[in-house]
């Protein structure tokens, strides 16, 4: 086993997960390191969003360990450690009954932040996301996809996390919207410095955004490569990968640098 | 016009019969709403459980209605409290249509919803409380609804058993072959259905979100 370096804000250690007869995870050894963006790329059902949900405690490893800031997940209280942790998903998941303001505002109203620092905080976050300040009293059913999902990105940083778990945050919104957003969340990254785990099958997106791409296929982890090896790695899958996506991805990996 | 005329002259037994029903009714429906309601969340949230629960709340609803009351009255407790025995029998009818939609109510809220609450660090009583009940409250007010609506036809019946209620005026009439007193029970219980129905209708309104 490789040294497991201070800084990492989350580890896998052995970890495999399976239900019933079914293997879904095995053997993963994994570190993220505190700021980086990895991006799990992998085909559905290569195990992605399990890795990502075994972070938060959505679902308990079969063996081995998780530990989140070096704790393990096992003894870390369950409700503390999602509250400080950002969750962003596909569905996004708003609150439909709740208003924006109250959407955003929950995990602080829970943890008992007095109202006018809510309030403010929720002002902050429309700002960050790019939303105006007059889509605080709006319902979800009145935006539109991207908008749903820049609430859904400002919900998630609402307490603060250190760390941000996004599954394919952007994989239901058209090109254009995905495009504004990745664009956005890059810049906003450069800001903030979270420990992001980003899941995506789209290499596209994960030569944009992540500053390591660890890839799986069928339940285990092939590489962990950064973007610019990746487009030149010889392991078969991420050629594969690099093939299927064909050309117009050294851009990506530049980030645009627009 | 005979029935007006006679529900008018017996306007004080009339009242005091409805607002007998009336008390069969809401006790019963309050009854009802109190188990389930909680035992609706539990088998949503422990799918092992739905089948027998629902199977069950099923067999009670296929008893008729004159044969439930009469299988409760040997219940020495219960036998002679006429309108106690009323009450839970009652109670029993309304638990299917509350229970199943509960269960359809919680269920029905989208996974993506509960998937982020409980990943934002929500309790399980929070997530119940501020994000499934809510979303699921006008399904479950529409089962209350359908519970009240047979409560009141069925309340009739207790009459049978000398629980009072509408269903006096029904079984008298019935036994004097005069339409005048079969509808003095009839008109009011028939009334009373349709209140009961636009009125929870109208705080499930209330209560929608949104």
């Amino acid at each position: 086993m490789q040294p497991i370096p201070a800084s990492a804000a989350i580890e896998f250690r052995d970890v495999s997960y399976r239900v019933a007869d079914t293997q879904i995870l095995s053997g993963l050894n994994l570190q993220v390191e505190k700021g980086e963006t990895l991006v799990l790329l992998g085909r559905s059902g290569s195990g992605k969003t399990t890795t990502l949900k075994l972070v938060n405690r959505l679902l308990s490893p079969t063996t081995g360990e998780v530990r989140v800031k070096g704790v393990p997940n096992a003894e870390s209280d369950v409700i503390r450690l999602r509250r400080g942790i950002g969750y962003v998903i596909q569905d996004v998941g708003l609150f439909p009954h709740f208003t924006v303001q109250r959407n955003i505002g929950l995990v602080p109203k829970i943890e008992g932040w007095p109202q006018d620092r809510i309030r403010a905080r929720v002002v902050e976050l429309l700002q960050v996301v790019g939303l105006g300040p007059e889509m605080a009293t709006r319902y979800p059913h009145q935006l539109s996809g991207g908008q749903r999902q820049r609430v859904g990105v400002a919900r998630a940083l609402a307490a603060d996390p250190e760390v941000l778990l996004m599954d394919e945050p952007f994989g239901a919104l058209d090109p254009l919207t995905r495009d504004e957003l990745q664009r956005e969340f890059f810049l906003l990254q450069q800001r903030l410095h979270k420990t992001v785990v980003f899941v995506t099958h789209d290499l596209r997106e994960a030569l944009r955004l992540g500053s390591r791409i660890a890839l799986m296929e069928a339940g285990r982890l092939v590489t962990v490569l950064t973007p610019q090896e990746f487009l030149r790695s010889t392991d078969p899958w991420a050629s594969a990968y690099v093939r299927a996506f064909g050309d117009g991805l050294e851009s990506a990996a530049n980030r645009g640098a627009s | 016009m005979n029935v007006v005329r006679f529900i008018l002259q017996n306007r004080g037994e009339v009242w005091e019969s409805t607002l007998q029903h009336l008390w069969l009714v809401g006790l019963s429906t309050m009854f009802a709403t109190a188990i389930g309601v909680p035992l609706g969340i539990l088998i949503a949230h422990r799918t092992r459980l739905n089948k027998p629960v629902l199977a069950t709340a099923n067999i009670i609803q296929t008893i008729p209605g004159l044969a439930l009351f009469g299988f409760l009255l040997p219940v020495s407790w219960l036998g002679a409290r006429a309108d106690r025995l009323a009450i839970l029998a009652l109670t029993l009818y309304a638990l299917l249509p509350i229970i199943r939609n509960t269960y359809t109510g919680i269920r029905g809220v989208d996974p993506a919803v509960v998937e982020a609450g409980r990943g934002m660090g929500l309790t399980e009583s929070q997530l119940l409380f501020q994000v499934e009940l809510p979303l699921a409250v006008s399904v479950i007010l529409s089962g209350v609804r359908v519970a009240v609506v047979i409560s009141v036809g069925l309340a009739t019946i207790a009459a049978a058993i000398g629980a009072g209620g509408l269903g006096e005026f029904i079984f008298r009439g019935l036994a004097m072959v005069d339409n005048r007193v079969i509808l003095a029970g009839a008109i009011p219980a028939a009334i009373l259905a349709l209140v009961a129905d636009i009125g929870v209708g109208w705080i499930e309104r209330r209560l929608q979100p949104r």
